[in-house]
Parts: C-alpha cells; structure tokens; sequence
C-alpha cells in the first residue's frame, strides 16, 4: 500500500492565528479516511491546503505524489472535492452546473451524457434538472453538489461535511454509492463530518484534529480504546472537552463563509 | 482547450438570460447620445468641428464595450463570493486558460452590447463612410473588448467583495474613457492632458474605430492595433500572474 496523501508538520498561519499547526498524518491509497474535528479545529484549512487553494504556511504535503505548491497542475489531476461551503452557478440550470464541471475535467461527451443523468438520479434530482439552481433549498444544492462532485473519477474524493443539511433518506443512498465507488473504483475517500455514526459506518481509520493540532489518529477501535469509552461520540467529546466553538479563522474568510451559509 | 470554451459559453449564457442587464446598459450611451450628442452639436459645428454625432459615435460605442467588459472582469468577485470561483480553481485547468476563457466571454459579451449600442447610433443618425469598413471597425471593437476585459479580470483577481467597485470604476475606468479622445478631439490638447491621453491604450482603441468608420485618426491605424495587441499581452501576462497568487 503506498500514501497517497502524506502531510509533514504542515502548518497554517492567519495572522496570529495558527488554523493547522504541525500537522502530520498520512491516507493510504484506497482508504476511506474520516477526519474529524470540532468547528474551527483546522479540518477545512487542511482540505484547502491539500486542494491547492491555499498555500501552506510552513510544512511539506503530497498528494497522489506531488506537491501541491509546486505541481498545482498535477495534483488537481489526483482529486475531486465536495466543497463545505457552496459552491454552484445560481444562474445556471442543475444540469449546465455538472455540465461546466464536466467538461472542465475533459469527460468526453459520451462519457457524461451517460454519468451525468445517472448521478442525478442518484441523488433525486432528475424532474429538476433543467431547474435554475437559484430556485432549489439548500438540501437540493447540496445533493446537486455532491453528484457534481463524484462526475470525474479521481483518485481522491474529499467530502468536507458533504451530508449537512441531508436527511437520512439521501445520506444513506449517497454514502452506499460512496462506499461502491471507493471498493470497486478503489477511490481513496478523505471526508469530514459531524456525524458519528457516518464514520462508524464508513471509515477504516480516523484522525480527531483539535486547535490545529492532531489529536489521535487510527482505526475507530484505537480511538475507542484509548478514550476509554463505547461509542465514538462518546470518544469525540472526551478528547475534545464539552465547550463550543465558535468557527475562528481568518476573520475575512469567515465572514464570507458565513454569509455564504445564509445565502443557502 | 474545451475548458476555454465552456467558461466563454457560460458567460454568454448567463448575459442572454440577464435581460435586464442588457436593457439598463443600453442607458448610459443613449443619454450620452441624446444629452451630449445633441447637446453639444450645435457649439461642436460652430468650431468647426463637423458634426459632433458623427464624432462621438465610435466614442460612445467604445464606452459601451469598456464598461460592459470591465463589469464582466469584475464579476470574478461574485463568483469568489458564491464560492463558483473554488470550483474553478480546483479543477485540472491551466491559469492561463481560465483566463482566456473568461475574457473571451467577457469580450463576446462587450461586443453584443457594444454592436446594440452601434445599431442606436446608426438611429441617431451616425453614418459610417464606407460599410466595408465594419469588418476593421469591429476589429479594433474586439482589441478593445480584449484588453478591458483582462485587465477587469486581472484587478478583480485579488479583490474580495464589491465595495472596492465603486474605487475602480471612478478612479480607474471613467478617467481612462473621458481621456480616451471619445468625447473630444486629441488636438490642440495642455500638455499635461496630451500625455496623459497618449498613454491611454483606450486612446488608439478609440482613434481605430474612427479611422475604421470616418477615415478620421489621429494614430496611424497600425500603431493603434499595435498598441492595444501590447497591452492585451501585457493585461494578460499580469492576469496569470494575478491569478496564481489567489488564494480561497
């Protein structure tokens, strides 16, 4: 098995702020990977280093072998993303939005004429496909961002909380897709959630990032035995504290984010 | 290549479907026609100027597609905004071609409007002299759309929001129109107002297009294509270069 995501003491300032803060870990090609956090622990930072939308502040990271500081154009080739924040044209239809994407990545158009119906099916949207995307609730962009999200077969697959806002109807039909593309497709799957039993259900291993810092990292039986607790909610909580957080960060960027949720 | 094509083909869909856009860009130069145009005429032919309509027309057309094609270089920060920029930026697509792409729908969009604008002039009695002479006309049009379009782009890369809107557009893209030659003649000019119009690319976009329809210029045409195709490179250059540093 080789790394097909690898990060070394990868950090990530905002001013005074440090979002990610020596940062370690490493994905195996075909793993699917939870990587969990509260709010503002530095799992989005991280995702946007890996993406190549933001550069690292110090610390080294490859993916699928490049850097992607240095070899943007490769990595790109290695993933696709489900983005947290939204990330549609409100002005074009469901159907023009998967297909910019589609033909941005070079799907031939035999290839999506086939994929793209089929995914709208999957995720229920196939009576709103000539629908503007301005006129759908947030659940329905959601849906419509995560078909777009898996239209290219890349070799990584980030979901960053891709089932906020879903019910349990279509995080289910969506995380079986997930799991067949992952075992047949062998796609590595590096996502985000705030829901337990998703990792539970899906993850072959788990790393809890709090405060920038990597907490634990390993199969979900490590973590739980480690905590000492049963349930991985449970484990979650203890190695996290109880406190809420607020989403902290680069005050710009939050701001945008914020505002971009309401706009949802 | 085909990720050129389909960031040009959004942009067009996008302008055909905001008809309300197309409509209120079209007030601007038909009160520059009416009120200027008509307005300043009669002083215009008094001085010797010839008429003043057939003057400013290409002048007008020029504003039409500068402004229409800096708003769509702008529209970056939407897309920033709505997040449709992240999308972009992910994907496995050269800078440069992103770039291109949305300049070429930036300036296919300019020159729709711009050609709507021309179609009005011709109402108000704008003549050009020769109607052979459309083709080069539309040239210069399509340079000029080019270059206000990168440079749009290329200022909107690294802007966050659109309060800085109101600075570019008042500090930067109506002083380079109203010292353009558009509105007045580049002759006889102080000579703080001559230099400053001789470095004013939008000057040779202006002079090309009334060489074109008039056979009036102030340039040699080929100085002024030449010109505009330099600074295109140059926008575009700096747009790529603005583009890469941009971070989401």
């Amino acid at each position: 098995m080789t790394n097909i995501i690898e990060t070394k003491n990868l950090t990530r300032k905002f001013g005074d702020f440090t979002a990610v803060d020596n940062v370690t870990f490493d994905v195996q090609t075909g793993e699917v990977f939870a990587f969990l956090g509260p709010n503002g622990a530095g799992k989005t930072t991280t995702i946007k280093m890996l993406t190549t939308l933001l550069r690292p502040t110090s610390g080294e990271l490859w993916i699928n072998g490049h850097d992607p500081v240095h070899e943007q154009h490769q990595a790109r080739q290695s993933f696709g993303i489900v983005f947290q924040d939204p990330s549609l044209d409100n002005e074009l239809t469901a159907y023009e939005n998967m297909q910019f994407h589609a033909i941005l990545y070079g799907l031939h158009a035999h290839e999506y004429k086939e994929r793209i119906p089929m995914l709208l099916e999957l995720v229920g949207l196939t009576d709103k496909k000539n629908n503007y995307v301005k006129t759908f609730s947030g659940g329905m962009k959601r849906r419509l961002e995560i078909a777009r999200g898996l239209l290219h077969k890349p070799k990584v697959l980030f979901l960053d909380e891709p089932t906020i806002g879903l019910d349990p109807q279509t995080r289910n039909h969506i995380w079986n897709y997930i799991k067949e593309l992952n075992q047949k497709e062998n796609v590595t799957i590096f996502f985000t959630t705030h829901h337990m039993e998703e990792v539970e259900r899906m993850a072959t291993r788990v790393a809890i990032i709090d405060h920038g810092k990597i907490l634990t990292m390993g199969t979900i039986e490590d973590i739980l035995t480690q905590a000492g607790t049963d349930r991985l909610e449970d484990a979650f909580i203890k190695l996290t504290g109880s406190a809420i957080r607020d989403e902290a960060g680069n005050a710009a960027l939050n701001r945008m984010r914020v505002s971009n949720k309401m706009m949802r | 290549m085909t990720a050129i094509y389909i960031l040009w083909r959004r942009q067009l869909t996008r302008f055909v479907r905001t008809r309300s856009r197309i409509i209120g860009a079209l007030g601007q130069p038909i009160i520059f026609l009416v009120a200027i145009g008509f307005g300043l005429n009669p002083i215009f032919q008094k001085a010797g100027g010839g008429n003043y309509i057939q003057f400013l027309a290409p002048g007008i057309i020029v504003m039409t597609v500068l402004f229409t094609s800096i708003f769509t270089g702008l529209e970056i920060i939407w897309d920033k905004q709505f997040g449709f920029l992240k999308e972009t930026f992910v994907a496995p697509v050269p800078r440069w071609q992103i770039l291109l792409g949305k300049v070429l729908g930036g300036a296919t969009v300019a020159m729709i409007q711009g050609f709507l604008v021309f179609a009005i002039t011709l109402v108000a009695g704008f003549r050009p002299m020769h109607w052979s002479s459309l083709p080069l006309a539309f040239l210069f049009l399509f340079l000029v759309a080019m270059v206000s379009s990168t440079f749009g782009a290329a200022v909107a890369a690294r802007l966050d929001d659109m309060q800085a809107f109101p600075l570019i557009f008042n500090f930067l893209v109506q002083p380079l129109f109203y010292l353009s030659g558009a509105i007045f003649p580049l002759k006889n000019l102080p000579m703080l107002m001559d230099f400053i119009t001789k470095i004013n690319p939008f000057s040779y976009g202006v002079d090309g297009l009334r060489y074109a329809f008039s056979g009036v210029n102030v340039f040699s045409p080929w100085t002024s294509a030449a010109v505009l195709v330099g600074v295109f490179i140059i926008l575009m250059a700096f747009g790529v270069y603005q583009f890469s540093k941009v971070q989401l």
